[in-house]
């Protein structure tokens, strides 16, 4: 079953309708209707998941994998159905190599200290780029202070593309990883993976790829076999799932390969005082209570999406994406950072003479939520020369007269400052 | 400056209680950070920047005749604004009348929640900062070998 199973003629999201399913839409903020467009930082729930989580805790609460009991028995199921429902998600040739996580920045921290540890030395090299999020440069920075090796840098230009033709540049034979996010939380460009992967490939098939596909499962259908990385990473608040949950998705024989990263319970197979073994896969990987509830809500929340199809949900964004960048356009003074050809619905903005954070708070007085600020991405800042931006995230559930608040929200505030 | 530091307070207060609704709050606000000089350049350094606001804070505290006086100024308009109300309450003023003064004055500005809780524009950091500085020269004029 393929997450895109819906064909491309299937009727349009029913906006409405959709929105009754997030309960959380339906609040007044500052005496007006709330309009919610931080959905980049993280996603709303729909009822379903909530429900889950509820329901787990009143009927199925127990620990997984140490009982013989029922509720143990039923908690352990359902935590093992949420990850084959992740492996069918992004298309994964077995459930042992997801593992669970508590969000994108665990696992490309367990994947830095454990692969990483194990296999770059002094003198090695990590290739990332320059729009990445904090999460996908702290990790390879503290792997590479500790081992000696040297991060380096794929650039940008001002549309907000990855300067692809230097990426041939920065490959060597002392390149060990290739680290890149499949869409920018900072700009929303959609970064072509299949093409940056292939390079790497062409260059050297050893080298491994991880994808930070934390801006990428919630606004198109994924396939790591397809796509051909080595790992893989997500959080599951940011497609309508829990926080606290999030998946590092490895090739088999690259995990099992790996030295566990924390130790503790339900990762170990036999302990001794004089040595412990591992459990198998992705056990290994788990070291004590998992966040059960989490797994299963995200299970649940990959349903939801999978109903809706992500093809509509991709159509219904593309829509209004462009409808708010041309409302934003617009605007006398305003500058749209991160005009990229493929993007998904994030506009990341600057307003001439007026800092973001005045835009932003004006913004929250009529209602509207967006993020200002660096976004967690301070190079993608200093690339253009700026301290932050607003950016406005959208998700499926947004309306256009949401995107007309925003517009007229920011015209507001530069009457206001002006 | 003729206002004590308790009148300040209540001058803010019979000023913001004027205005009927929240755009007429935040223009005055603007208004008060567009006419509040900026820090001078030599201040704007990393020694003098408060941690804990989004925008960028710089604050400069002197200790002259027993008064600090504070300068300060940020990128961003309303947090200017708000500096400006600050320092009417807290510069030129002792340091024993600045640290038993909390600022309520913050209250009736009728700012949204979160703006009045100070995470976001930093209200809450720049308060601590004004304290602190007011605590060290306590402090210092206090020990016995201060001169
Ligand atoms: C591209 C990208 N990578 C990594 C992260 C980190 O995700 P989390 O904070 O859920 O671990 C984010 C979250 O903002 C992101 O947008």
């Amino acid at each position: 079953m393929s997450p895109t199973s819906h064909a491309a003629t299937s009727p349009a999201l029913d906006v409405q309708r959709v929105r009754e399913d997030f309960p959380v839409l339906h609040q007044q903020v500052n005496g007006q209707p709330l309009a919610y467009l931080d959905n980049a930082a993280t996603s709303q729930k729909p009822r379903v998941v909530i429900e889950a989580l509820r329901t787990f805790y009143e009927h199925d609460n127990a620990n997984v994998h140490r009982g013989v009991h029922m509720l143990s028995q039923r908690a352990t199921d359902a935590y093992e159905a949420a990850r084959e429902k992740v492996r069918a998600f992004i298309g994964a040739a077995s459930a042992d190599e997801i593992v669970f996580v508590r969000g994108a920045t665990e696992g490309i921290n367990l994947v830095a200290q454990s692969w990483g540890r194990a296999n770059v030395r002094a003198g090695d090299e990590v290739v990332i780029t320059h729009m990445e999020h904090h999460a996908n440069i702290v990790p390879w920075q503290l792997l590479c202070e500790a081992v000696g090796a040297r991060l380096r840098v794929v650039p940008i230009d001002d549309r907000g593309e990855l300067v692809l033709d230097a990426l041939g540049d920065l490959l060597n034979d002392r390149t060990r990883l290739v680290a890149f996010p499949h869409t920018s939380n900072a700009l929303g460009t959609v970064n072509p993976s299949a093409e940056i992967i292939r390079r790497v490939r062409a260059f050297n098939p050893t080298i491994r790829i991880l994808v930070d596909g934390c801006q990428a499962v919630q606004h198109t259908a994924v396939d790591v076999a397809a796509l051909d990385c080595d790992f893989f990473v997500f959080s599951g608040h940011k497609v309508f799932g829990p926080t606290g949950i999030g998946v590092l998705w490895g090739r088999e024989e690259l995990l099992a390969a790996m030295p566990p990263w924390q130790g503790g319970g339900d990762m170990i197979d036999r302990v001794t005082f004089e040595k412990s073994t591992w459990a198998d896969l992705p056990n290994k990987f788990e070291a004590g209570t998992p966040h059960i509830a989490g797994a299963i809500g995200l299970g649940v929340a990959i349903d939801y999406v999978h109903d809706l199809g992500l093809d509509r949900i991709a159509a219904r964004e593309h829509e209004l994406l462009e409808a708010a960048t041309a409302r934003l356009q617009a605007i006398e003074g305003l500058r749209l950072i991160g005009t990229a050809r493929e993007k998904v619905a994030v506009l990341s903005f600057v307003v001439d003479g007026i800092h973001p954070h005045d835009i932003g708070t004006i913004l929250d007085m009529r209602g509207v939520a967006v993020r200002v600020g660096h976004h967690c991405a301070q190079p993608v800042m200093q690339h253009f020369g700026i301290p932050a931006t607003v950016r406005a995230s959208l998700a499926f559930y947004n309306t256009t007269e949401e995107i007309d608040r925003l517009a007229d929200g920011v015209a507001k505030a530069i009457s206001m400052f002006r | 400056m003729t206002e004590t530091i308790d009148e300040a307070q209540k001058n803010i207060v019979a000023d913001f209680a004027g205005f009927t609704d929240w755009e007429d709050r935040y223009a005055h606000i603007i208004r008060l950070g567009k006419q509040h000089p900026d820090i001078p350049d030599e201040f704007k350094i990393e020694t003098f920047r408060v941690k804990g606001c989004q925008s960028t804070v710089h604050l400069h505290a002197r200790f002259e005749d027993g008064r600090v006086h504070y300068r300060a100024s940020s990128d961003a308009m309303i947090v200017q604004g708000l500096i400006a109300l600050l320092l009417r309450v807290y510069s030129g003023r002792t340091a024993e009348e600045i640290l038993r003064t909390p600022p309520d004055f913050i209250h009736a500005l009728g700012l949204t929640e979160n703006l009045t809780m100070g995470r976001q524009n930093g209200l809450k950091a720049m308060i601590e900062q004004i304290k602190l500085y007011a605590m060290a020269f306590h402090a210092m004029s206090h020990s016995p070998s201060a001169n």
